[in-house]
């Protein structure tokens, strides 16, 4: 410490005015920042504390003996106002709540709705994570390539291989398993054996030249893979899928993850693109780094943080989505509660029983609104364009 | 000019071909079949099973039912089959329904969010700054269906008018007047809450605008010359500022057969976001497949027009 001071005294002599940067690591820095934005740290708090009461929800209503069990159908206290407290002469006592009395009411088959929530909290939780988990893998991979490698051209005999596998899983599609397997087969052998010769040309191999004439663009390739996944309207897409699927809460997880990497992909590609021009980058590439190295400890960490702000707002959109399916049926489930379908359950009792709308209705709001304001804050505070001078 | 749209068209078409190839190849290879949609049904017998898949052409190859279903589809001979109507009929009937939706939405997006989005951007985080950028990330994140809820007690019981469906039963014999007002009363909030979203949204992204070109030299010069605030902001910076919005008109494009299918259930409104679902429920693959390759033609065609406008805006952008 004594010394970082001596130093600095000795720059305030030197430079007069001069005075050293702030010694504060990039964490320290956004963690300063974000304390300053009220409304990103509110965000964070609430966050923090759904992610307690989730992973806690998950193990007081799990298992086979839960201590507060979402399943238990009480039908002389249905719908029974929160706060109420259950009428102890007609219920067994396996039956009473664990609380003593029911925090957030009953619904329509006397169903304790706190526990019901504290089940649909983990479900919300997963569902957004693993969605944005899967969008943002997807989006980061095929940015990454677009943007590092794009400019190579696929050459005929990549697309000659694709055009083969297609053909081969259409063939399994219909049920000819053998001349899938046949082309499979095909495949493997062309690719084992043409791959030597053809990074290494001898003249024998001259025949083989057509199929290293170049075709399409690698960037070509993704970016029109993601114009023609935005032309889809996304929700309707989601629905459908889900309709046709058996109903799973991993299928809406995997749908959603997989419909929604567009942005994540232009985003990245973007990032690619001008780091690699860097010349931070140059240097590395002169020094002889491997590919890997540069893209993994070079590029991503200096594209990462963007990305990891839209995932928390994708976060927050996939929450509503899966919110919104449940509602519509296409949920969950139904033995397994979510908020969306605690709410879609509550909407014929909207006049005789609100909180079973208000109350997840509510949850929702603050937590999606959590997850805004926080992915938001973070927006600006990581880009220091907006950053306030002082 | 022309190279640039014949190419652009061109990329289009291709992708146009693409999202039919897969919108076709999602729904096909799903599990499950039309014909099995109702197995308790007692009609149901494997004869009538086996007469429908030929009717459908569930029977054939799956490239010959592509080529079938989109032939059928330019010549306007594709129908649904759950009722046998033409598909573009009962599309164009429920378009026709959500169109006033859709407007009302639009109006109410585009007259609410400018207003506040320059507002909160003169005004940078000042009190009004605050609550509207509060405001609207509530209302991005309050659920539709949620807020439709609150907005129906709210209406329901405070001033007594009914709001579901698109007109009250029984109103037929109604002075024009009353049936008048009972349409606009149930338009209402079926736009307001399509509006909600893209009213916060519209106006961030207006404040976001506003405040970079603000902090731009010529508009600093502007003010240093002495102009009153008004001229500088409403006649220096607003143009400059509006420019990324009037490409914004292609991309509202695709919403006019959007429809959105949780509001329009809770309202019971039957536009084409119900019909979409009720073909999903029903397994409707013609009405499904034909929405979506509307969809994705309007979305194809807003960005061309996007594209178009902004070389007619922005001089500098020569294509």
């Amino acid at each position: 410490m004594s010394d970082i001071s001596e130093t600095r005294n000795q720059a305030k002599r030197i430079g007069g005015e001069a005075f050293m940067p702030p010694s504060r690591s990039p964490w320290q820095e956004t963690w300063f920042q974000l304390r300053k934005n009220r409304m990103a740290l509110t965000g964070l708090v609430i966050f923090i504390f759904f992610f307690v009461i989730a992973v806690t929800g998950l193990f007081v209503t799990g298992g086979s003996d839960p201590i507060l069990d979402p399943a238990r159908v009480r039908l002389p206290e249905k719908l029974r106002p929160p706060l109420s407290s259950p009428k102890t002469d007609t219920l067994r006592p396996e039956e009473l709540p664990a609380l003593g009395i029911y925090l957030l009411g009953t619904d329509d088959l006397g169903r304790d709705v706190f526990a019901r929530m504290l089940q649909g909290a983990w479900v919300s939780l997963t569902v957004g994570f693993v969605a944005v988990g899967i969008a943002v893998g997807i989006g980061i991979l095929l940015g990454g390539i677009a943007g590092y490698y794009g400019r190579f051209s696929l050459q005929l005999g990549h697309l000659l291989v694709g055009v083969l596998v297609f053909s081969a899983s259409v063939f399994a599609i219909y049920g000819w398993l053998w001349p899938a397997a046949l082309l499979l087969f095909f495949i493997t052998i062309v690719f084992v054996s043409s791959h030597k010769r053809l990074r290494h040309p001898s003249p024998s191999s001259r025949s083989l030249r057509w199929l290293m004439l170049p075709t399409l663009q690698v960037d070509t390739l993704i970016m029109r893979a993601v114009d023609i996944m935005l032309c889809f309207p996304s929700f309707f897409l989601i629905l459908t899928v889900v309709a046709l699927l058996p109903p799973s809460i991993y299928n809406i997880m995997v749908i959603i993850g997989l419909t929604s990497w567009m942005g994540t992909t232009r985003f990245v590609r973007a990032e690619f693109l001008s780091l690699r021009e860097m010349d931070f980058v140059a240097a590395a590439r002169a020094l002889g780094i491997s590919d890997t190295r540069i893209i993994f400890r070079y590029i991503m960490p200096n594209a990462v943080a963007p990305v990891l702000v839209s995932a928390t707002l994708g976060i927050a959109s996939a929450m509503l989505t899966e919110a919104g399916l449940s509602f519509l049926g296409f949920g969950v489930p139904p033995p397994h509660a979510t908020w969306g379908n605690i709410l879609s359950d509550g909407k014929a009792y909207i006049f005789d029983a609100p909180w079973l709308t208000f109350a997840p209705g509510i949850v929702i709001l603050i937590v999606v609104l959590a997850f805004n304001l926080f992915g938001e804050g973070m927006r600006d505070i990581l880009n220091p364009k907006l950053r306030e001078r002082n | 000019m022309l190279t640039f749209l014949s190419r652009s068209i061109i990329q289009k078409l291709v992708t146009l071909f693409f999202v039919s190839v897969v919108s076709f190849l999602i729904i096909h290879l799903a599990p499950g079949e039309p014909s099995q949609i109702d197995p308790l049904n007692p009609k149901f017998t494997p004869e009538m099973v086996e007469r429908m898949r030929e009717e459908f052409n569930l029977d054939k190859p799956l490239h010959v039912q592509y080529l079938l279903f989109y032939k059928n589809l330019f010549s306007g001979k594709i129908i649904s089959w759950r009722d046998n109507l033409p598909v573009l009929g009962k599309i164009w009937e429920r378009f026709l329904n959500s169109l006033p939706l859709f407007i009302v939405g639009t109006l109410l997006t585009w007259t609410f969010s400018f207003p506040v989005g320059i507002r909160s951007a003169i005004h940078r985080d000042g009190i009004y700054d605050k609550s509207t950028t509060f405001l609207s990330y509530l209302l991005i994140s309050i659920p539709g269906f949620f807020f439709a809820y609150l907005l129906i007690i709210l209406v329901v019981t405070k001033l007594h008018v009914p709001v579901i469906g698109m007109e009250t039963f029984g109103m037929s014999d109604a002075s024009l007047l009353a049936r008048f007002m009972d349409r606009i009363w149930h338009l209402v909030l079926p736009s307001l809450l399509g509006a909600t979203g893209g009213v916060a949204v519209l106006s961030r992204y207006v404040r976001g605008q506003m405040l970079e070109i603000i902090g731009q030299d010529y508009v600093r010069t502007a003010r240093a010359k002495g102009l009153p605030s008004e001229t500088v902001y409403y006649k220096h910076a607003l143009r400059n500022a509006l420019l990324p919005f009037v490409t914004m008109f292609g991309l509202i494009l695709p919403g006019l057969i959007g429809g959105s299918v949780i509001i329009e259930s809770i309202f019971s409104w039957p536009g084409m976001g119900r019909m979409a679902y009720e073909a999903i429920l029903g397994r409707d693959y013609p009405v499904i497949l034909t929405i979506n390759f509307m969809t994705a033609v309007l979305v194809l065609a807003g960005t061309l027009i996007s594209d178009l406008l902004y070389m007619v805006v922005d001089p500098r952008i020569k294509l």
